[in-house]
């Protein structure tokens, strides 16, 4: 078995990680390696973990009530659920895009620079260059430079989604995590998110969720297939999709399950 | 591929595939063995039939490259089925070339069989058959999708190439004794040949099915430098 993968360099190192909801085990214990300024997709049936697995990668799971967690989750060296360490610093490191695009009420330009607001930058020069910089990352630059002062609840759902990516990279984070952030969107659209992630890891760590094998397929460097809470194999996105060593993962990205 | 696709219609399009190819297989194999009895018995009209059932052939070669390309656009098959699907469509390229090899041997047959004999065959008849159990037992290794019995076959091409030198030699005492066998020989040598190549496209399907089952390419074995990787 190729767990846990132990990557040539590791940015997030997850060790024996599991999770429970109240008495029951949703996930683990898990071990595996998110190698730096690569693409990881995590895919596997509803109700696999890997969301929650995800989740715990920021400090998210914590926010529901009744979950526990053991285990260890590294970034870079440094134990993101360590004494003393700030959930709020660790979620500015390790940003995230959810499955619907959430942009508040505000602004195209308010929304890109609500993070770096909260984190006590005032407006000025440098807040504008760094939404600029946000916006063109993802990929939303020259559609939205003439309207920042728009409602961003006026653009389309492909552009929300790129705008939500931009205000997760305006506090300029070093791991971006995304849940499933195409699954509502048109294959245009679809495709603008794929293009952009795959530019994003010139610069960032992404782990991305996916329920589409396929999309997992296309845009990702390593591929971890989980299922009934359990990580059955992890590897290079090419040999799962040619050539998996679990029979799990073969009938399952087959579509032999059920 | 042991389990079922969830998909119905997806599985079906698969099993269609697969019988489709080994009904293209025997048909292949029943175009070699027709076209070396014609050799052996010296039959124009069986060479004959046997050269215009190639069509059946050539027309199953389109229709399996036809579900392949629908499988591949419409699926998406990754692991076993896309390895089985990319192998399926090289696949029938031996088979459809083994039917041709087949066709030139019996128009060898046509133009022999004008003449008197050459010689009594000896070798020939016993190659023709050791080639025809190799691409027998590949379509076998194929159809149970056994990677041993497709490397028991890939060994024995080295017997048919062995056989072919030896008759070829043979042939040429014959040519160099009288002029007038060169017309004979030359036709013979060349159905030498053709089986020869026949083993070839057996060992092809048979490195084809160590790649379907185990997903190692194993062509070209440690003759490729550092090009392909």
């Amino acid at each position: 078995m190729k767990i846990p993968i132990e990557a040539e360099n590791p940015k997030i190192t997850v060790r024996g990680l599991s999770v429970f909801y109240g008495q029951k085990k949703a996930l683990g214990p898990v071990s595996m390696d998110m190698p730096e300024k690569r693409v990881t997709a995590l895919i596997g049936p509803s109700g696999c973990g890997k969301s929650t697995f995800l989740r715990s990668l920021n400090r998210m799971n914590e926010l529901i009530p009744g979950c526990r967690m053991e285990g260890t989750v590294q970034l870079d060296t440094q134990p993101i659920y360590g004494p003393g360490i700030d959930p709020v610093i660790v979620r500015r490191r390790i940003g995230m895009v959810f499955q619907r695009s959430n942009p508040f009420p505000k602004s195209i330009f308010e929304n890109v620079a609500y993070g770096l607001r909260i984190s006590g930058m005032t407006s000025g020069s440098e807040m504008s260059g760094r939404v600029e910089r946000a916006l063109r990352q993802a990929a939303l630059w020259e559609e939205v430079k003439d309207r920042l002062t728009e409602s961003a609840l006026g653009m389309s759902g492909g552009q929300q989604q790129r705008l939500c990516i931009a205000r997760a990279l305006a506090v300029e984070p070093e791991v971006l995590l995304m849940d499933e952030p195409a699954s509502a969107l048109d294959p245009i659209a679809t495709a603008h998110i794929e293009e952009l992630i795959n530019e994003l890891s010139d610069n960032y760590t992404v782990v991305i969720v996916t329920h589409n094998m396929q999309q997992a397929a296309r845009v990702s460097d390593f591929t971890a297939f989980f299922y009934m809470g359990d990580l059955i194999e992890v590897d290079k996105t090419q040999v799962l999709f040619t050539k998996p060593s679990q029979s799990k993962t073969e009938d399952y990205i087959t579509g032999r399950f059920g | 591929m042991g389990r079922e696709h969830t998909n119905r219609e997806y599985e079906q399009e698969l099993r269609r595939l697969r019988e489709q190819i080994l009904l293209m297989g025997a048909k292949v194999e029943e175009s070699i063995i027709n076209s070396i009895r014609a050799l052996t018995e010296r039959d124009t009209t069986l060479a004959e039939r046997t050269i215009a059932f190639d069509r059946q052939i050539n027309q199953m070669e389109v229709d399996i490259d036809g579900l392949c390309m629908q499988v591949l656009a419409r699926r998406q098959p990754v692991a076993s089925d896309l390895r089985f699907i990319t192998m399926a469509l090289k696949l029938v390229t031996d088979l459809e070339r083994i039917g041709d090899l087949g066709v030139n041997i019996c128009e060898r047959v046509g133009e022999l069989n004008q003449e008197p004999p050459l010689k009594p065959y000896v070798d020939l008849p016993v190659m023709a058959e050791e080639t025809q159990r190799m691409l027998h037992d590949a379509l076998d290794a194929f159809v149970a999708g056994d990677a041993e019995a497709a490397h028991r076959v890939i060994e024995r091409d080295v017997t048919i190439d062995a056989y072919y030198t030896q008759i070829f030699r043979e042939l040429l005492t014959y040519m160099m004794e009288d002029v007038r066998n060169i017309y004979r020989a030359t036709r013979l040598q060349s159905i030498a040949k053709y089986l020869e190549r026949v083993g070839d496209h057996a060992t092809n399907l048979a490195e084809m099915v160590v790649f379907m089952v185990k997903g190692k390419d194993i062509r070209h074995a440690g003759k490729l430098g550092n090009a392909g990787t």
